[in-house]
């Protein structure tokens, strides 16, 4: 188990002070500048060294994807933008960064915006989070009036500013080309790629954007070594991650923990079990809504990490774990899940906008056994045909769900459409 | 799911003065040329001061940020938490239903709003105090079920702990935002496992002082 003296998040909780005082006595801000005097590429190759991936659910290489930005400014100025739209079902670690912690990101966003020419970071953050965005502001405000941000922030002779934007509830807005149309003012519907925002981005000017806990670490990577962070979790997934534990568990919570763990370890450690025992577990959503969920024998012995999830059908993505035990229905589980991508859908593409509502009406017919088997295979061909055929991803988060459900449960979805019968009438609390 | 603006409109929209202020500092924010970025912001604030989003108030930022209404239209059409039908004077409930709080009992949540309030989601209740719908996941996963009313997360909700929100909202009270677990904000209920601390910490956890302090002022941004 991780140790609190190697945890990155040390007010994860909003137990200690937030203010830059009280960041600063838990080490935030400190050398700062001197990071900065060691150059760009110094950034950039720490970052890549350390082996820190994306956390907002694709899991890329952070210090690979600073240095696709241009070396040089052709004339257009450089742009940082955090994906703060944290809105994946079942992810809430950004919120508590952002309300409790916003230090490391405001320190984060001038590292990572200074690694890649930018003088300009904006922070792309949910309309639902009023209190966050208060708070966030709030530490931004003291950090311009402190000088660690606007002309020679924190004394480092760059100019960087950083400005807090925010939505108005769409999921899609997650996806970072349609994050950036939408801070361009306009409906978010995502972009094709290439180009990629690195090249052609906010307002046609090269663009990365990031997610909130990717930024948020970078510094403490710096101030501990890139080694101390490779050092931890496993090969192919380095460093500490924030979980978050909603479902049948003793006590949900949001924690930071060693990647790599056991899902077991951090359900016992941290959660206080499974609600009724291990035994009563009857599946897991590990990495948000988007992947595939994992069936109880899978879960006893599945590792936290990108490695060992994916290649067991399912994904680490956010590192939102869900868990549902024995009295779960889980088609009317999955089912909400469809309904959701069907909500969300931004309606650009066909096979999205009309699979998402089609696979959706189908599940709702799964759920009541109101159904044909064969209309089984039919779902998942169909979610087949959606995956892949997109703009954006949010196609295949459509689909996987749904092809996870059918490849571990479709016993259960026969026997409810033989039997005949919806004996539960809904999901036990 | 169609979203058009109500049939019946005021007439006309005008930012406050404080408003207004606000609006022109927002711009600044964006490089010159790309004001329109600020149109979900503004039109947020134009909500706020309406209580809910009109067509005259999409013109009248259109207007100022110098683009064709239709782009005000499309935004507003567009992104879910903007209002186009008036809502409950005094509380608008959002009911997180996506599956992590759906499991945790919101579909529970969802029927005492329609006993308490209304039928139908979006439907004023009697008194037209009050309204709800169910929303898509509001990102407060490990502090399921939860409800959104104005600024406010209210946490690991029970449908008795709704309903006596709901009266404090009637008798003109703030019912404190949070955890109803006597959580802090989101660690584990049974007591700290990682991040041990000596002292004292702050009697609320910061968004819910926040949500005290301008308890006064309910219709703020």
């Amino acid at each position: 188990m991780l140790s609190d003296r190697d945890r990155i998040f040390t007010n994860l909780y909003g137990m200690h002070e937030c203010s830059l005082a009280g960041a600063r006595r838990r080490g935030h801000w400190d050398g700062t500048a001197d990071f900065m005097a060691k150059g760009r590429d110094w950034i950039i190759d720490q970052v890549k060294k350390s082996g820190l991936r994306g956390r907002g659910g694709a899991g890329f290489p952070t210090g690979l994807k600073w240095s696709f930005m241009p070396r040089k400014s052709d004339g257009r100025p450089h742009y940082l933008v955090v994906n703060a739209d944290e809105s994946e079902p079942g992810t809430c670690k950004d919120r508590e960064i952002m309300r409790h912690d916003p230090h490391t990101l405001i320190e984060g966003c001038l590292l990572a915006g200074f690694a890649m020419g930018s003088e300009t970071g904006y922070i792309y953050i949910r309309g639902e989070f009023i209190r966050e965005r208060q708070l966030l502001q709030r530490a931004m405000d003291e950090a311009y009036a402190s000088g660690l941000l606007g002309r020679n922030a924190a004394g480092s002779g760059w100019d960087f500013d950083l400005y807090l934007h925010h939505g108005a509830g769409a999921y899609i807005c997650g996806e970072e080309t349609a994050l950036l149309e939408s801070l361009e003012g306009k409906k978010g519907m995502p972009r094709m790629k290439p180009p990629f925002p690195a090249a052609i981005g906010l307002w046609g000017c090269p663009t990365t954007v990031n997610n909130v806990e990717s930024i948020a670490v970078v510094p403490t990577i710096l101030r501990r070594g890139a080694s101390w962070f490779a050092d931890l979790g496993s090969k192919n997934s380095t460093g500490t991650k924030i979980f978050a534990i909603s479902g049948h568990v003793n006590s949900p919570c949001v924690v930071e923990e060693e990647m790599a763990i056991s899902l077991r370890e951090l359900i016992d450690k941290h959660c206080g079990g499974v609600r009724g025992g291990w035994n009563n577990l009857k599946a897991v959503i590990p990495g948000g809504s988007s992947v595939p969920l994992l069936p109880k024998r899978l879960c006893d012995n599945a590792l936290m990490e990108f490695g060992w999830l994916s290649e067991n059908g399912s994904g680490l993505g956010t590192a939102a774990v869900i868990v549902m035990d024995q009295s779960t229905d889980v088609i009317k589980a999955i089912w909400r899940l469809s309904k959701f991508y069907k909500h969300e859908s931004c309606g650009q593409c066909t096979p999205c906008r009309e699979g998402a509502g089609w696979m959706m009406r189908v599940m709702e017919r799964l759920v009541q056994g109101d159904a044909d088997i064969s209309e089984i295979d039919m779902l998942y061909d169909v979610s087949k045909q959606v995956e892949g055929h997109t703009i954006c991803a949010l196609g295949d988060a459509a689909a996987w769900p749904i092809q996870g459900l059918i490849r571990h449960f479709r016993d259960e979805m026969e026997d409810r459409i033989k039997t005949g019968r919806w004996n539960v009438d809904r999901i036990a609390a | 799911m169609q979203r058009k603006f109500h049939s019946v409109q005021p007439d006309t929209f005008a930012f406050s003065a404080e408003n207004y202020a606000w609006a022109e500092r927002q711009l600044t924010k964006y490089p010159d040329g790309r004001q329109a970025s600020a149109i979900i912001p503004l039109l947020w604030r134009a909500q706020k001061q309406e209580g809910w989003l009109t067509r005259p108030a999409c013109e009248h930022v259109a207007d100022m940020l110098g683009l064709p209404h239709i782009r005000a239209y499309e935004v507003a059409t567009f992104y879910f938490m903007f209002q186009l039908q008036p809502i409950g004077s005094v509380a608008h409930v959002q009911v997180c239903g996506t599956t992590c709080c759906m499991i945790c009992g919101a579909e529970d949540l969802v029927e005492a709003c329609r006993q308490k309030i209304a039928r139908q989601p979006h439907q004023l209740s009697e008194c037209g105090r009050f309204s709800w719908e169910e929303v898509e996941c509001l990102g407060a996963c490990a502090n399921a079920p939860m409800v959104q009313i104005g600024s406010d997360y209210y946490e690991d909700l029970s449908v008795a702990d709704l309903s006596e929100i709901l009266d404090q909202f009637a008798e003109g009270g703030c019912p404190v935002p949070g955890s109803r677990r006597g959580r802090y904000s989101s660690e584990p209920a049974g007591g700290l496992t990682s991040l041990s601390r000596d002292g004292e910490k702050p009697r609320l956890a910061p968004a819910v002082a926040l949500a005290v302090q301008s308890a006064s002022r309910r219709r703020e941004v």
